[in-house]
């Protein structure tokens, strides 16, 4: 049997991740909020860290549960941390063999490998520099050389880009794709980017509150979020209700703080629900429609709502509306200014029930 | 016009600061000016090659080079063990290992006797069961150096390795090098000047050990009457050796501070 599997309870502080994760070859993200847990996991399946409950067994082979407990030495895994944390008194190439050296392989054999890791990760020129004389994304890579000479069966990657400045993340990602991708083993990634997890996973696991809610392809998880979290990262509206089938379908809104939410007409039968279920419908904030003035054409789902904040990427702005509904618009910065969006300012919301995709909680 | 280059204005002009911190100053410089100038420098040649000095320097190199591996060997792993271990026994070792820092070293002379002696708490068993005794030999010069000299070792280096990024060990240790692995060859190599300035510190005390030896060791010429001793002994009936002795001690120890400092220290 190949791939990780993992029955993990571990306490750090007053938290607790109590976690199943089966995690096969290739690319796994572990999306979550800071303080989620990510990192305990992550030192808990290398071993660094003691669980309460631990039941690691990796490519057949059992890491910890049945009474082993494999100290970190002995369990296949390489640790890539956001900070490099290279050996400072060694050079690049010395750093990379440490490893092999360490599983017993002699000397020259082990330096003939990290060469060639290093070369992998284009820092042939650079084996004999100092850690201390390279730059940060060198760094970066060079620590992941160190941490793949060793074979691992497992790599676990702490946020690996996440102290690299924006230019040198948006390189060193790309390198980072390229190499994982000729790694046989299960790759572990923590990190809070979307941008990460969709441009190196192959599975995304979403860990909230030392909790699995949601794992899934990429695909999976941005057509149906089943949090709010994780909706928010795939930039999705996410709101929580009933399915009811008067009229025409509808989902009757889960009332937020004492008040009705009121309902979203939907234009069809959901596929897989039926009347009565908990459902989430999630709308995409680009066919959240804005209006100054109550618009004439009946859009169905039309609520007034008022303005929280504004963000703007590139020509678009995200407009966050709190009222009956939470809802995030999106809008061209031509509508921001006609429409003289700003905070506390009161305008009209429509979606259209064609753009409404609801489906089972 | 402005200064060609601007200067701070000083935040101590003040002759109250100034004065004490004058006094300060002279109290440490006088004596040793006092001991230059009245150094019979024509004559040092001489004065160093009289028997007293010679043995007394060469046994204080000898003891003071065997204390030192002692405190390499014994002291690393331990400064290692106080700065990692959460054990709870960890800071009762810690607290103990500071007790001879602050100790006379008269008591700890005293407390080794108790110890070591011929009717010590090991010293008698140890002379019943293998006839060896401990006291008033070399090896008791050096067990006073080391009871001394170790915890300020220990001390300075337990802070640098307490310096090192956790990560450090931790990645080491996925990499497969077990604790003595990771010990020797990543944690030493990283914190080195902090083990040369504990060494310097370390061998600076056991140098100028003088309680803990005269009282464990005594003073006898050629076997236990290291440096200090000779000059205590010698100011009586040769001041000029004396003299020469302490010009010799201050001259090894000013060269071992310069060194370090451009090495190692800021």
């Amino acid at each position: 049997m190949s791939g990780l599997q993992a029955d993990l309870r571990v306490r750090r502080g007053e938290h607790v991740v109590e976690a199943r994760l089966d995690a096969p070859a290739g690319v796994s993200a572990l999306l979550g909020p800071n303080g989620s847990g990510k990192t305990t996991l992550l030192l808990a399946l290398a071993g660094l860290l003691h669980a309460e409950r631990a039941r690691v067994e990796v490519a057949g082979r059992t890491w910890a549960g049945d009474g082993v407990d494999l100290a970190p030495a002995r369990r296949s895994v390489g640790l890539v941390l956001a900070d490099p944390v290279l050996f400072g008194h060694l050079s690049l190439l010395d750093n990379v063999a440490f490893g092999p050296r360490s599983r017993g392989m002699p000397r020259r054999a082990a330096r003939d490998r990290a060469r060639e890791e290093l070369e992998r990760v284009g820092l042939g020129e650079l084996l004999r520099r100092r850690p201390a004389q390279v730059s940060s994304g060198q760094a970066q890579r060079a620590a992941l050389a160190r941490a793949l000479a060793t074979d691992p069966d497992v790599l676990l990657l702490d946020e690996p880009l996440s102290a690299l400045d924006p230019q040198t993340r948006s390189r060193t990602r790309a390198d980072l794709a390229t190499r994982l991708r000729d790694y046989p083993g299960v790759t572990l990634l923590t990190t809070h980017d979307p941008l990460d997890a969709l441009t190196l996973a192959d599975r995304l696991l979403f860990l909230e509150d030392g909790h699995l809610t949601q794992t899934g392809t990429p695909g999976e998880v941005v057509a149906r979020p089943r949090t709010p979290y994780v909706a928010s990262l795939v930039g999705l509206n996410l709101l929580a209700g009933t399915l009811v089938d008067r009229e025409g379908w509808a989902v009757e809104l889960r009332p937020a703080g004492g008040r009705s939410a009121g309902r979203l007409v939907l234009a069809e039968a959901p596929e897989d629900a039926a009347a009565g279920e908990q459902v989430w419908a999630s709308v995409n904030p680009a066919a959240v429609a804005l209006f100054s003035r109550r618009p004439q054409a009946s859009a169905r789902n039309l609520w007034l709502l008022r303005v929280e904040s504004v963000t703007v990427t590139g020509q678009r702005a995200r407009v966050h509306l709190t009222g009956d509904v939470d809802l995030v618009a999106e809008v061209t910065l031509g509508a921001v200014a006609a429409l003289d969006v700003q905070r506390g300012r009161e305008l009209w919301a429509a979606v259209k029930a064609t753009e409404i995709h609801a489906y089972p909680a | 016009m402005r200064a060609a280059s601007t200067r701070e204005r000083p935040t101590t002009g003040s002759w109250s600061l100034r004065v004490p911190a004058l006094i300060g100053i002279a109290f440490v410089v006088v004596p040793l000016v006092a001991l230059l100038a009245r150094t019979d420098w024509p004559q040092l040649g001489t004065h160093l090659s009289s028997p007293v000095v010679g043995q007394s320097l060469r046994l204080s190199a000898v003891t003071t080079s065997a204390t030192m591996m002692l405190v390499w060997l014994l002291g690393t792993p331990l400064a290692w063990l106080l700065a990692r271990s959460d054990h709870p026994l960890t800071a009762w070792a810690r607290a103990v290992i500071t007790v001879p820092l602050v100790l006379p070293p008269v008591v700890g002379g005293v407390a080794l006797l108790m110890a070591w002696g011929r009717r010590g708490v090991v010293g008698g068993p140890l002379e019943a069961w293998f006839g060896i005794t401990v006291p008033f030999t070399t090896v008791a010069v050096v067990m006073a150096e080391l009871f001394v000299a170790l915890p300020f070792y220990v001390v300075s280096v337990e802070g640098a390795m307490r310096g090192l990024d956790r990560r450090v060990d931790q990645v080491a240790a996925t990499l497969g090098a077990g604790p003595v692995r990771t010990f020797v060859h990543v944690v030493v190599p990283l914190v080195l000047p902090g083990i040369a300035a504990g060494s310097a510190l370390a061998w600076a005390r056991a140098l100028g050990e003088f309680g803990a030896t005269i009282t464990f060791a005594g003073s006898f010429p050629g076997r236990t009457q290291t440096a200090p001793l000779g000059v205590y002994a010698a100011l009586e009936q040769d001041p000029d050796a004396a003299l020469a002795l302490s010009v010799v001690m201050l001259a090894v120890s000013v060269l071992v501070l310069g060194g370090l400092r451009s090495r190692w220290l800021r």
